[in-house]
């Protein structure tokens, strides 16, 4: 009795396919929905969660501090007020700790620039996987997803881009020679373009070179009785090469040159609460923050919306179901002539029942098996969304 | 073997003037009995009443040595789905299954679909010339070759007791001609039984014994 109405059920099933798969489609959606949102919150959980524990301290300007910390650890890129460069060399010289800068206002295509010293690399422990650690001006090691997705290599060469199109005496492209590629760690310097501070400067406009127009061939407008005349066209340093590294040079004082934000490595405790101290004067331009406080309390917001979403989800799953039993008593009742004609032949109403069940059975095992299936497909790709999220 | 036997009969639909009364009515084995009468005159009831599909308010319906008043709902169903062949007047098939299936469908939910039962149903759809179709889905035959699955289907569990409800209603002269010949053959081969309702006078001379359902009504 069982194998006959599992037959006759998967026949009905399988000669209606287009009705059984969208409704095992609906069914999947709302059941994939919540387990997808649950993936996504705990990936997001994970992948936040190491960088922010491990970053004791981070120093920006004052304003939002859910910002700052997305800025200066995941390089999200989103506009953040700058803070002055006397700032680091205050807070090194109070001796109370390590202070690695950061830059993060550029990009090259959807790469984050940042801009930082040598010790972020130790700080965050990052090894060259091939080629060199930076040496000079206009150099740059990139992520180790940034030379997959692109296909770059040591000796390559990568373009800082224009961030405001219609700014036409603004920043203009850097091509920085590619020294090295970073190995991977499955964090976000994995999709960063790192260079030395001087470098963002560079792209910044704060340094330029000279040229010797009389060098220059297409530069030279005449030469007259051993004086050159230069043309009048306008040309822009956007590459550092061995040859014109020494032309290279800043004007202002480097205490006024901006940076994104300041990671701080307090020596002790005594030192993390001093420094937690001082930057709390309201006085003070700049604040400190500490990352994984803010990291608590971002994914305390986020657990909030995901119960919230979760429950909205539920509801739905609930009246998706109603509507799915709705439409399969609709089917029963518009078959009852079929079903009576196999009870008249001698089919008992538990054979019915069974094949009714089995119905069922089939649309719902098909919706939870689509919805594993997205939900998986969730999990697999679930550290590109959240990277794609912080973006 | 015993065949089919009524006695007083009586059955009423509740609020309805509808009334059948039969005070006796005996089918030999091997033998057809014709049920005539126009449209609406109570032959699908009589039919019914017949199968154990509908209880009479008073009388016996014996098919064989059962006495289906006698037995349970679930004795009944047993009892159908294994001696008795049934032909629709509206075929009544399962669209989404195939031509095969249909056929096999008591032996399938009877757990006695064997190789050689599928085979002789073949055979059986070879005779009634639907075999071209085995495979092929229900719902995409026409009209005569519905009737034909039909009726391959109420005979390929060689039933004891077959009753069809106007198995010829929608076929040209010649396979009627040719179902007819089917349904006697296997009626005198089994020792079945064979009940058939229909208005298709021209069809009286294949049943020596018939009646008039109007007889049974009032």
């Amino acid at each position: 009795m069982i194998t006959a109405a599992l037959h006759l059920a998967w026949r009905y099933v399988a000669r209606h396919r287009l009705q059984t798969l969208l409704l095992a489609g609906a069914l999947a959606l709302v059941i994939a929905l919540p387990l997808c949102l649950r993936v996504l919150v705990q990936a997001t959980e994970t992948t936040m969660r190491e960088r922010a524990v491990s970053t004791p301290q981070l120093i920006g300007a004052r304003g939002s501090a859910l910002d700052l910390m997305l800025t200066a650890l995941y390089f999200k890129q989103q506009p953040l007020p700058p803070i002055a460069m006397k700032h680091l060399q205050e807070l090194r010289a109070t001796g109370l700790g390590a202070a690695i800068p950061l830059d993060v206002r550029f990009h090259a295509q959807e790469s984050p620039i940042v801009g930082t010293e040598i010790e972020y690399f130790s700080f965050r422990r990052l090894r060259i996987d091939c080629g060199k650690m930076l040496t000079r001006l206009g150099d740059c090691v990139i992520g180790a997803r940034v030379a997959q997705r692109r296909g770059l290599k040591p000796g390559d060469a990568i373009f800082s881009s224009q961030e405001q199109v219609f700014d036409m005496a603004g920043v203009y492209p850097l091509k920085m020679r590619i020294v090295g590629v970073l190995a991977s760690n499955g964090t976000p310097d994995d999709d960063a373009v790192f260079v030395d501070l001087k470098t963002v400067w560079l792209i910044l406009g704060l340094a330029h070179g000279h040229d010797d127009v009389a060098t220059t061939k297409d530069a030279v407008l005449k030469t007259e009785t051993g004086n050159v005349v230069a043309n009048a066209s306008v040309r822009m340093f956007n590459e550092v090469t061995d040859k014109n590294l020494r032309g290279f040079h800043f004007h202002s004082d480097e205490a006024a040159y901006e940076l994104s934000a300041i990671l701080v490595l307090p020596k002790d405790a005594k030192s993390e609460a001093l420094l937690t101290g001082h930057y709390l004067k309201s006085s003070n331009p700049v604040q400190l923050i500490r990352p994984r406080e803010e990291y608590d309390t971002l994914m305390s917001t986020l657990f909030q919306v995901q119960a919230l979403a979760l429950s909205v989800l539920l509801l739905t799953l609930a009246a998706a179901a109603a509507i799915s039993a709705l439409v399969f008593a609709l089917s029963f009742r518009l078959r009852q002539r079929e079903f009576t004609t196999l009870g008249d032949v001698g089919v008992s109403p538990s054979a019915l029942g069974l094949t009714k069940l089995f119905e069922v059975g089939i649309v719902g095992a098909l919706g939870l098996t689509f919805a594993l299936i997205v939900t998986l497909i969730a999990e697999w790709n679930a550290q590109m969304w959240v990277q794609i999220l912080l973006k | 073997m015993s065949g089919i036997s009524l006695k007083n009969i009586q059955f009423a639909y509740p609020g309805s003037p509808f009334r059948l009364q039969v005070k006796g009515l005996e089918v030999t084995p091997g033998t057809g009995f014709g049920l005539l009468g126009p449209s609406g005159s109570g032959k699908t009831t009589l039919l019914r009443l017949m199968t154990g599909l509908l209880q009479p308010q008073a009388g016996e319906v014996r098919l064989g040595d059962a006495t289906l008043h006698t037995l349970s709902e679930a004795e009944r169903r047993a009892f159908r789905l294994s001696e008795v062949g049934l032909v629709f007047q509206d075929f009544a098939l399962l669209d989404y299954l195939t031509v095969e299936e249909n056929i096999l469908l008591p032996q399938t939910f009877r757990r006695a679909a064997t190789a050689n039962q599928a085979s002789q149903a073949r055979d059986l759809a070879e005779r009634l010339e639907i075999s071209q179709h085995w495979q092929k889905l229900a719902g995409q035959l026409s009209q005569g070759e519905r009737q034909r699955v039909a009726i391959a289907r109420a005979i390929a569990h060689k039933p004891r007791f077959l009753f069809a409800d106007e198995p010829t209603a929608s076929l040209d002269a010649t396979r009627r001609s040719r179902v007819m010949d089917l349904l006697m053959e296997y009626t005198a081969q089994q020792q079945a039984c064979l009940v058939m309702v229909t208005h298709d006078t021209e069809l009286m001379p294949l049943f020596p014994n018939h009646a008039r359902v109007e007889d049974f009504t009032s």
